[in-house]
């Protein structure tokens, strides 16, 4: 009797622990009667304001594609699951989780770092994948994975480029984070660019994820070598630091960035008068004239209490609707598996004839590498707000 | 009638030697269970994905009760020694995946090389260090961790026919020919490690890992090193080598910790040094306080529990990070409370005695 008892009590424990463990994801549990993109991202963690941004983007374009009457009927439906931007695990199990919720295509990752983790994935499962902003050349390295944003090798490569053409100036300082991806990479090509355009790098100043808070050192080696232009391919959190650091060392070059820098002007408790001046190349500014910006972030800040979209949120927007173009065109159902789907779209997003027109760029075409081909815009920021460069304020600039 | 005689047996082993073994046939079920249920299909993508890291964080855990628990001294630095191994077993594999293509016997060595030079690593940090005590020793790790992490992501390495190439500055300094590999890319990391991981190889260094802690901690060694820790004047009285011992125990936690890292690094397919920072390190101390100090088998189970739950509560997406919070307090709570405790093992007690009411009677 005893025996039994134990028996008894040894099989329903491991019953239960068998129960639990199977229990807790059944395989790829799918709604057929949507096309389910998925996307994962930050939204806990440092980077949460990307994800959050992304996340409400694809909300918004998600609804806006259904409201339009859908793929060729068919309504999407869209996942999101949170990757805390980890360049390790988080990002597979994040992936994983998309995988079992039924995704069909994907619309990510947000960051590069996961996105590095997750593109072996996509290519073994030969998912589509189109990422709003994770901009490191590896990403796009196999056939199925494309990008909305630029390249960061692009960035650094425009950037020196612009420099050079419009003779903005000859010295050049370059302040960078040498801990991070996106940094690092658009610093390593707009050095070498530099070098081939003639232009002089002075002074060659980085910093660290643990040490961004006091860059007194770097802009006194900016200012001692006499850079006339400091090149800042960062975020704007240390960008702003760096711009209340040089005002009162009392150093006043023109500032030179890339997308990273956008959201220069909703930063809180930020003199913004300091960023006069300041030149970018970014796809999109909210700040815009143009119809299509305007409407967007209108619905946006409609949609969710008043906030300002960024480039994020842009690059997302367009990235879903680039997405429901192609399906349109492909005649995409619901019940396609994930790798014809794929194969579908790989072939219609690199195809020749396929231009889109979208918020972070007009003309916008893919070649078949994956990179995105669009014209990127020098911004400056002029009374507070971001406008179009133009002859006079490089003039003006070179002037001082 | 096998496990009647299995468990008369029992009765002659020492105590411990039922401990470990009991822990080893957890760690046996636990594979055999996953393994049948994952070839039948009947798990979820993402807990297939969840096997080999979870073999890691138990190893991680496991080895650093070593140091925590054993020796008593809190150390900050596992997951610097970790990093240590992830990048030199990648480096390794990824020099030699065309000369060694047989996986059996190159993913064991970049295992190994990955733990020895973590240990030759951890005997380096830990002569000066381990002269220090407490709170003092803490930080002094906590920075090595951090050393490591910025180092590796600073890094640049590449090789062509002239040789190797190493830069701490930036791409362009490494003066790569075109014909190049380039193998460490700053902050960008490695990319292309053979992903060698399997579960299978995760579940047996697991194994391992727990016969050598259990082995080391019984052993001569292992009981020098305790009393170390009880008492360090006491043990110097009776002519103990007090830094040889507390080396002995410091170099064991960091070639296990550099194996795990061997392990993770292999389980993906690119690897960036941000994610070895104080987070992970603290990570592993939480495994391990929560598991028990000192308790080798609470450790794997707490790694188990931890990585699975914040996992498992995505379906209530941005709460999950809370109820894991929660979950945190409740634990150390509930395992710390006097209260809870006496209620916890009495009921354990009646638990047990439902198994061991029949081996009274036998030995009656």
């Amino acid at each position: 009797m005893k025996n039994v008892k134990r028996i008894l009590a040894l099989t329903v424990s491991a019953a239960l622990a068998v129960s639990c463990f199977a229990g807790c994801g059944n395989g790829a549990k799918k709604n057929s009667d949507t096309i389910v993109i998925g996307c994962s991202g930050p939204l806990t963690g440092d980077a949460a304001q990307y994800g959050v941004a992304v996340k409400n983007a694809i909300e918004l374009a998600v609804k806006d594609v259904n409201d339009a009457g859908g793929i060729n009927g068919t309504k999407l439906s869209y996942v999101f699951e949170d990757d805390e931007a980890d360049s390790g695990d988080k990002a597979v199990n994040a992936y994983n989780a998309l995988k079992d919720n039924g995704m069909q295509v994907m619309v990510g990752t947000v960051t590069t770092a996961s996105c590095l983790a997750v593109i072996e994935k996509t290519k073994q499962d030969n998912i589509f994948q189109l990422t709003p902003s994770a901009s490191a050349q590896d990403v796009i390295k196999n056939d199925n994975c494309f990008q909305v944003c630029f390249t960061d090798p692009n960035q650094g490569k425009g950037s020196a480029d612009y420099i050079a053409e419009n003779k903005l100036a000859t010295k050049i300082a370059v302040i960078y984070d040498s801990s991070d991806a996106y940094s690092s990479g658009i610093f390593n090509t707009f050095k070498s660019e530099a070098e081939a355009k003639g232009l002089d790098i002075v002074a060659e100043q980085s910093f660290t994820k643990d040490s961004k808070t006091d860059f007194s050192a770097q802009i006194s080696a900016a200012k001692n070598a006499g850079a006339d232009l400091v090149f800042l391919p960062i975020y704007y959190q240390q960008a702003s630091l760096i711009l209340t650091q040089c005002k009162s060392a009392n150093y006043n070059p023109t500032f030179f960035g890339c997308d990273g820098l956008d959201g220069l002007l909703s930063i809180k408790n930020f003199d913004t008068s300091l960023c006069e001046g300041v030149m970018l190349l970014t796809p999109f500014a909210a700040e815009a004239q143009d119809q299509a910006t305007q409407d967007f972030v209108k619905k946006y800040k409609d949609a969710y209490n008043g906030e300002t979209p960024n480039q994020f949120a842009a690059d997302a927007y367009d990235g879903v609707m680039v997405l429901a173009e192609l399906m349109k065109k492909e005649g995409i159902t619901a019940d396609m598996s994930a790798s014809d789907i794929c194969d579908k779209l790989k072939k219609a997003i690199s195809d020749k004839d396929f231009s889109y027109d979208g918020l972070t760029g007009t003309g916008m075409k893919w070649g078949e590498d994956g990179a995105v081909s669009k014209d990127p815009k020098a911004v400056i920021i002029k009374n507070g707000a971001y406008s179009a460069l133009t002859a006079d304020d490089i003039a003006a600039s070179t002037a001082q | 009638m096998k496990k009647e005689g299995a468990s008369a047996k029992t009765k002659f082993f020492k105590p411990q030697t039922r401990k470990s073994f009991i822990t080893y046939a957890m760690v046996i079920v636990a594979f055999v269970v996953m393994q049948i249920l994952s070839s039948g299909g009947y798990i979820s993508s993402m807990l297939t994905g969840l096997l080999v890291p979870l073999c890691v964080y138990s190893i991680l855990a496991v080895s650093l009760n070593l140091t925590v628990g054993i020796l008593g001294e809190l150390s900050l630095g596992q997951a610097g020694f970790m990093c240590v191994g992830a990048y030199t077993s990648a480096i390794f594999s990824i020099v030699t995946s065309e000369t060694i293509e047989n996986v059996w016997i190159r993913f064991p060595l970049a295992i190994l090389i990955g733990g020895i030079i973590a240990a030759v690593f951890g005997i380096l940090i830990g002569i000066p260090v381990l002269r220090l005590k407490g709170d003092y020793l803490a930080i002094v790790t906590l920075a090595f961790g951090e050393i490591i992490k910025n180092v590796f992501a600073a890094l640049y390495l590449g090789y062509d026919s002239k040789g190797v190439h190493v830069s701490l500055k930036s791409l362009s300094n490494l003066n790569l020919e075109p014909d190049g590999k380039l193998i460490l890319n700053g902050p960008q990391g490695i990319s292309g490690t053979p992903n060698d991981s399997t579960f299978i190889i995760g579940a047996v260094m697991l194994l391992i890992t727990l016969i050598i802690a259990y082995n080391f901690v019984y052993s001569r060694t292992g009981r020098a090193v305790m009393a170390i820790r009880d008492n360090v004047i006491a043990a110097e009285s009776v002519g103990l080598n007090i830094t040889k011992y507390k080396l002995v125990t410091f170099a064991l936690t960091a070639f296990l910790a550099g194996c795990a890292g061997a392990l993770y690094s292999h389980n993906f397919y690119t690897l960036q040094a941000s994610k070895f920072d104080y987070n992970l390190s603290i990570l592993i101390l939480v495994f391990v306080v929560l598991g028990g100090i000192g308790s080798i088998r609470g450790s794997v189970i707490a790694a188990i529990v931890l990585v699975l739950l914040p996992e498992m509560l995505r379906s209530i997406n941005s709460y999950r990070m809370l109820i894991y919070s929660i979950v945190l307090i409740v634990m150390m709570i509930i395992t710390s409370n006097e209260k809870t405790k006496t209620f916890i093992s009495a009921n354990t007690a009646k638990f047990k005695a439902l198994f061991k009411r029949e081996k009274v009677k036998e030995a009656e």
